[in-house]
């Protein structure tokens, strides 16, 4: 066996997936599992760690698993992360404990992501559960949102013997996982939902169908309900738009409405309730991960697909992995092309969008080269539907129904990176609803901050 | 789950039904509005809340039947349950805001179109118990269309009814008894209107030109309800709003009714098609002419 090459991994055929929900890729047996967890040196000061947000054990992980012993394994892994099979999944690894594995610097680093993947597929697989709370501490702590910044900050204070509510706005928990992240990405019922069921078997409650902000805010959740601290892990929030004309014309919408449609409501099924565009030609306008999600959903839905990207291939902020899969699929990249205007017809349906070629200029201040505008270039593309993934701004419902709440210029709650505190006393924050719009590992890292700032706060109070 | 206390058929097609919801019943101001879900599969839907009962913790919502979903909504029975009721969601009415002195010296019209009767009704009961009168115009196609009118009579300062044919009360449209009103020398210092979209457009029109400012609450589509879709958006004054977090109420003459009309066509054939299905099965495959 070659050490410096990775176990491949399998995948289900680009063509037969580009037509179908299922899942991508297919992940490790247990052989092949051992075989790259073989390959793992177990560096004593080990460089993987300090990439994972979460800071998984993880040589004292792969070692068991290069032994066999895949349920040890688990707990291990489950000592960090609350959502293990969700990670190997979506976790950027390449540029977090791959991008520092020791074993990367003359060949391919370790496939950690797929083998946190197949431990956690084995443990749902044979029924084994994370280890559960010791004693209940009397204390109890209100979580708002169940995507992974709250399913986190949840599992880790239930752990410490807190009771936990998690108050979710949306019909079912997951946040993100479950309206953001496609089927073929993440399966729901397999992955999602299996990985909540052990959240809550550490003990932890969730009340699904409660806006924060609407429904009760968090100075009744404190006071009137009794809870001890609070953590908003709100999420994101409002999808921006580009402020081009045609914006509103039918057959444009937001990725995360896009997404919200196929994933939540299942829109992708015939048998689901909720209708989605039957498009044939589908400009995504963005280059993020949630542009490479939505442009894959509408190509199995049936239609051809493009993104357009402002700037060059090299700048696209998708991870390389979804860009690699896109492309496979047959997903079209127009590249250094922006749009100016989106065309419809006299009842207010798309056609076409008007776009610019563009080129590179000087550096800006992201440090990306400046796209700027070939003059003349001006051309059109035939299309009826438009999915803007720009990114999002902050949703105000819980910012501006708290009082004393302390928000930043760009709306996001202000909150202390190493434990979660926000300018409330008793109030704690992270994820999206603090970053803006990020990974879904940087949201559990900030849950996971934020179990620990909160348990502190508790102890001293 | 949420379980229906009170169900009934208030005309044709027209259902009104009391909900526990705890949570909504002890947070929600009129002007706002729930989205409901009947069953696991169902699509959510966004309904104004018509009445509710903090007491009691149950929330009144109101429902033409129109399609697949609404269908099956009304297919449910005082006991049984929705799957989910989520709210309330959107700003309350810019009324609550203000004090009763301030609003006592305001001269309030509410004008409502068909099912508009039920987000009408709590805005002016919240009025009356506040001890101010507005008057309302209530309009229907028919008699037999007509739903709350004793409801509204017992809180309305003065109560016009009017019928499209007609058959009941005045006759003509709600934009007509304004006119009529206004010719007998009433004076409004501000309009509510709440109806289907071309009502409220055609209100605005002519609320416009008696320079009455008028406010309209509207339904367009929408996924979540909380902001995070951008589905229910809507050009106000030049400007994109999300009617769910922004609204539902808006200046209605700074509303663009045109593209929120074309943009409440979007699903259309799709409902059409559903509807299609739950009334013959899954039979249908074409050939309708429609399709």
């Amino acid at each position: 066996m070659d050490v410096l090459t990775r176990i491949p991994v399998r995948e289900q055929d680009a063509r037969e997936r580009a037509a179908n929900f299922e899942e991508v890729c297919l992940g490790y047996n247990k052989e092949e599992a051992m075989n790259e967890a073989a390959r793992c040196i177990n560096c004593k000061n080990a460089q993987c760690i300090k990439g994972c947000p979460v800071a998984i054990d993880i040589p004292a992980f792969i070692e068991q698993v290069k032994e066999g012993n895949v349920e040890e394994a688990y707990q291990i892994i489950s000592r960090s992360s609350a959502l293990p099979a969700v990670c190997g999944r979506v976790c950027p690894q390449e540029s977090q404990c791959e991008g520092k594995c020791i074993r990367g610097i003359k060949g391919d680093p370790i496939s950690i992501g797929k083998l946190e993947r197949f431990v956690a597929d084995w443990a749902r697989e044979n029924g084994i559960k994370p280890e559960g709370a010791k004693e209940k501490n009397g204390k109890s702590v209100a979580v708002i949102g169940s995507g992974p910044a709250g399913l986190t900050c949840a599992g880790d204070l239930a752990k410490m013997g807190y009771e936990v509510t998690i108050f979710e706005a949306l019909h079912e928990p997951g946040g993100v996982l479950v309206y953001g992240i496609p089927e073929f990405r993440l399966p729901k019922q397999d992955v999602v939902a299996k990985e909540i069921e052990n959240v809550k078997a550490l003990g932890v409650k969730i009340e699904t169908n409660v806006v924060v902000g609407k429904s009760v805010t968090i100075d009744e959740l404190i006071g009137e309900e009794g809870f001890d601290a609070v953590f908003i892990g709100s999420g994101a929030g409002l999808p921006k738009f580009m402020g081009i004309p045609g914006e509103n014309a039918n057959g444009v919408f937001s990725a995360n409405e896009y997404l919200t449609r196929s994933n939540l409501m299942k829109a992708f099924d015939q048998n689901s309730n909720t209708p989605i565009m039957e498009s044939k030609k589908v400009a995504v306008v963005g280059g993020g991960n949630v542009a490479m999600d939505a442009a894959r959903t509408a190509l199995r839905l049936g239609a051809e697909v493009h993104i357009v990207y402002r700037r060059s291939e090299e700048e696209l902020p998708a991870r390389v992995e979804e860009v690699h899969h896109a492309k496979e699929e047959g997903i079209i990249f127009d590249l250094l092309t922006n749009p100016t205007e989106i065309l419809a017809d006299e009842k207010g349906w798309v056609t076409g969008m008007k776009c610019i070629r563009m080129e590179l200029g000087e550096p800006d201040a992201s440090g990306r080269r400046r796209p700027v505008e070939v003059p003349g270039s001006e051309f059109t593309m035939e299309l009826d539907t438009v999915i803007m993934s720009l990114g999002t701004s902050p949703n105000p419902l819980i910012s501006s129904t708290t009082e004393g709440l302390e928000t930043n210029k760009w709306k996001c709650i202000v909150a202390e990176e190493e434990n979660g505190q926000t300018s409330k006393e008793g109030v704690y924050a992270g994820g999206d609803a603090v970053t803006g719009a990020a990974t879904v590992i940087l949201a559990m890292g900030a849950g996971k901050a934020a179990a620990k700032g909160i348990d502190e706060y508790l102890r001293n109070k | 789950m949420y379980k229906i206390v009170k169900r009934e058929e208030l005309t044709t097609n027209i259902y009104l039904m009391e909900v526990e919801a705890k949570r909504v019943a002890k947070a929600c101001q009129p002007g706002q509005f729930v989205i409901v879900r009947t069953d696991e599969e169902g699509e959510r839907i966004p309904l104004t809340i018509c009445d509710y009962d903090r007491e009691k913790g149950t929330v009144t919502i109101v429902f033409q039947c129109v399609g697949a979903a609404t269908k099956t909504m009304a297919d449910l029975q005082e006991g049984d349950d929705f799957h989910d009721f989520v709210g309330p969601l959107g700003c309350a009415s810019e009324l609550v805001n203000e004090s009763p002195e301030e609003l006592k010296k305001k001269r309030i019209l509410f004008v409502a179109g068909g099912v508009g009767a039920a987000p009408v009704y709590p805005q002016v009961k919240w009025l009356h118990e506040n001890g101010v009168a507005a008057d309302v115009i209530v309009g229907s196609k028919t008699k037999d269309l007509l739903i709350l009118e004793k409801e509204m009579e017992a809180v309305a300062g003065n109560l016009y009814v009017t019928t499209d044919d007609g058959s009941y009360g005045r006759c003509g449209m709600v934009t007509q008894t304004i006119k009529d009103l206004v010719g007998e020398g009433k004076q409004y210092d501000v309009c509510i209107a709440i109806g289907p979209m071309i009502m409220m457009k055609f209100v605005c029109l002519l609320t416009k030109e008696l320079n009455l400012p008028t406010v309209v609450s509207l339904n367009p589509i929408m996924v979540d309800g909380t902001g995070m879709c951008g589905a229910c958006r809507v050009t106000v004054d030049g400007k994109v709003k999300f009617a769910c977090v922004d609204g539902p109420e808006f200046d209605g003459h700074a509303v663009n009714f045109d593209e929120a009309m074309r943009r409440q066509q979007m699903y259309k054939t799709a409902e059409g098609r559903a509807m299609l299905k739950l009334e013959e099965g899954d039979t249908h495959h074409g050939g309708c002419g429609n399709c």
